[in-house]
């Protein structure tokens, strides 16, 4: 570490002391005022820490990263102990236990069953031992087991064959809300609004037409040539179309974020706004 | 003088961006540390200078809203809260708008959140709307959080059967059994109505097919706008209304204010963030514009 370092160093803990005690002076009517003049400052800090890597790579970046993914980590686990392990699997295996914990005991003749998910637990964390590391084994494979199989289930019935069937569109007006009169009937009633017919008829093509297209893009066992690779052509374009919405919705994401981190530095720490 | 304000932001990024183009077609090279000023100053003048837009409900926000609202009172509604601090911004205003329309229409809310983060953003929207808006509400009677639960989709697997069963308590300890609004639910399938908010995993798409498709149970979604895209596919089908990101929170916002005049007074953050996007998005497609000019100008001056 250079001496520049050093400076901006203590001018950052210099600003951290003087946005404590001037938010402590302000708070000083509230209870435990200290503690939260402290938070609010530490918030403030750790978000300008963390935006300071958009100047460049630097140690209160990097403090800022390890101190979230560490209290991420730690929170994580604690509520996991108390909510699962003390709501769900004590109040299961001991009475006496339970009363320790003050939960409510949960009398059951299959209680005796919950002792086998602390088995597998105590062997899940035998990874952390050299000898007896190939015990967690089993338990992982039982896990990577089990979610398979349920995904399976699920996701082949409502990603694919769920989504297959709603694939099936009426081309021509929904039966119920958009009765197809004729063409007569369509132009002399035409609506140009989000509900009405013009618009569930142009999604309805847009769905059959993109999924038909977007199909054959991926079609590689016939030369993209002739109606097929118009066809193909236009299934790329639906694929960067859609491609070109995720990117707007995830622009419109992270500026969300920003704007959330900038509110809170102009209202909660700065004072600026109300 | 938030209009004078308005107008010299204004100024500051649309005079900067016309010199931004200057450089561009003379060659110089932009900083990527400029673009990121500019950016900050689109997102920050709005908010010290507030700019609001008028929203209206599209169909797939109206499905929703119209679903909470048609219900009948007393109707069980069952909201999760599966995000962290990171997509708050986003979905907060969401579920603090829907908390609120279930309960003016007196519905039973249930609360859980199958991301340990949840617990203290659900924390924030019972201590900030429900609890100050409602303060006749009774815990238990006509609101009640059960706080969070390990496990993931393991979690939904179980509570699509037997809700107990894993939730044996509330947040506080209390049996669910002796709280009076699960008297008769069991299990998913007797939720009226269920709203997952959140955007990662597990998530509103898991509670689509591990609850939802299964149990047949309606489905609403609030997801942050990254995901969004995801789940337009399951819509109307599985999903039965869809609030995607800010945009769709301030939709529901626009909405709610307009049918309950209650909210019309209250904090409606989702519709005051619409100003600093608007502005930030002008802001990013012109330098979109800019960035292809510079390239087309640049490609033709190394060709001559």
């Amino acid at each position: 570490m250079n001496r520049s370092t050093y400076i901006v160093a203590a001018v950052v803990v210099l600003l951290f002391a003087l946005s404590w005690v001037l938010h402590t002076l302000a708070m000083s009517g509230e209870a435990d005022g200290v503690t939260r003049a402290f938070m609010v400052t530490m918030a403030a800090f750790l978000t300008l820490a963390i935006y300071s890597f958009l100047y460049k790579d630097n140690a209160f970046y990097k403090l800022a990263e390890h101190l979230y993914v560490g209290v991420s980590a730690a929170y994580w686990m604690c509520q996991g102990f108390w909510s699962t392990i003390v709501g769900n699997l004590i109040p299961r295996l001991s009475e006496g236990a339970s009363n320790f914990f003050q939960q409510p005991y949960q009398a059951s003749s299959w209680n005796v069953a919950y002792w086998i998910p602390v088995i597998l637990g105590i062997m899940l964390l035998m990874r952390l031992t050299k000898n007896y590391g190939w015990m967690s084994r089993w338990p992982l494979a039982l896990i990577v087991g089990t979610t398979a199989g349920l995904n399976f289930v699920r996701y082949l019935r409502s990603d694919f064959i769920v989504q297959v069937s709603s694939t099936f569109v009426p081309l021509l007006g929904d039966k119920e809300l958009h009765p197809w009169l004729g063409f007569g009937a369509f132009v002399s009633n035409l609506d140009l609004s989000a509900t009405g017919q013009l618009a569930a008829l142009a999604t309805n093509w847009v769905v059959f037409l993109g999924v038909i297209c977007g199909i054959v893009y991926f079609f590689f066992s016939k030369e993209h040539t002739g109606v097929f690779g118009r066809a193909s052509r236009v299934g790329i374009w639906i694929l960067m179309i859609t491609f070109g919405a995720s990117f707007g919705y995830t622009v419109m994401g992270r500026i969300s974020l920003l704007v959330g981190r900038i509110t809170f530095l102009f209202r909660d720490w700065l004072g600026l706004i109300s | 003088m938030p209009n004078l304000g308005v107008i010299i932001s204004l100024l500051i990024i649309f005079g900067g961006l016309a010199w931004l183009l200057f450089r561009s077609l003379t060659g110089r090279e932009v900083k990527r540390r400029v673009i990121f000023v500019f950016i900050f100053v689109a997102v920050a003048a709005p908010i010290l200078f507030p700019i609001t837009f008028e929203e209206h409900a599209t169909p797939v926000v109206r499905d929703l809203f119209d679903r909470i609202e048609t219900l009948p009172r007393g109707s069980r509604v069952l909201i999760s809260f599966d995000y962290d601090p990171a997509m708050a911004p986003e979905v907060q205003p969401m579920a603090n708008a829907i908390s609120f329309h279930c309960l003016t229409r007196g519905h039973k809310v249930v609360c859980m959140c199958l991301w340990a983060t949840g617990q203290t953003l659900l924390s924030n929207t019972i201590n900030d709307v429900i609890l100050p808006e409602f303060p006749n509400i009774i815990d238990g009677v006509d609101y009640v959080n059960i706080g969070y639960k390990a496990g993931n989709e393991g979690v939904l697997n179980v509570i699509v059967s037997d809700f107990k069963k894993m939730f044996p308590t509330d947040v506080n300890g209390v049996p669910l059994d002796s709280v009076p609004i699960f008297d008769e639910i069991n299990s998913c399938a007797d939720f009226d109505l269920i709203v997952a908010l959140g955007g990662g995993r597990p998530g509103p798409k898991e509670w689509v097919l591990f609850v939802g498709d299964p149990a047949d149970v309606p489905v609403g979604v609030g997801v942050a706008a990254v995901v969004a895209p995801q789940l337009y596919p399951y819509y109307p089908r599985q999903i039965i209304g869809i609030l995607g990101g800010i945009k769709g929170a301030a939709e529901y916002e626009s909405e709610l204010a307009h049918r309950h005049e209650q909210f019309a007074d209250m904090d409606k953050p989702g519709l005051n963030m619409m100003g600093p996007q608007t502005l930030a998005h002008i802001t990013i497609m012109a330098f979109i514009v800019i960035g292809n000019i510079a390239f087309f100008t640049g490609r033709r001056r190394k060709d001559r």
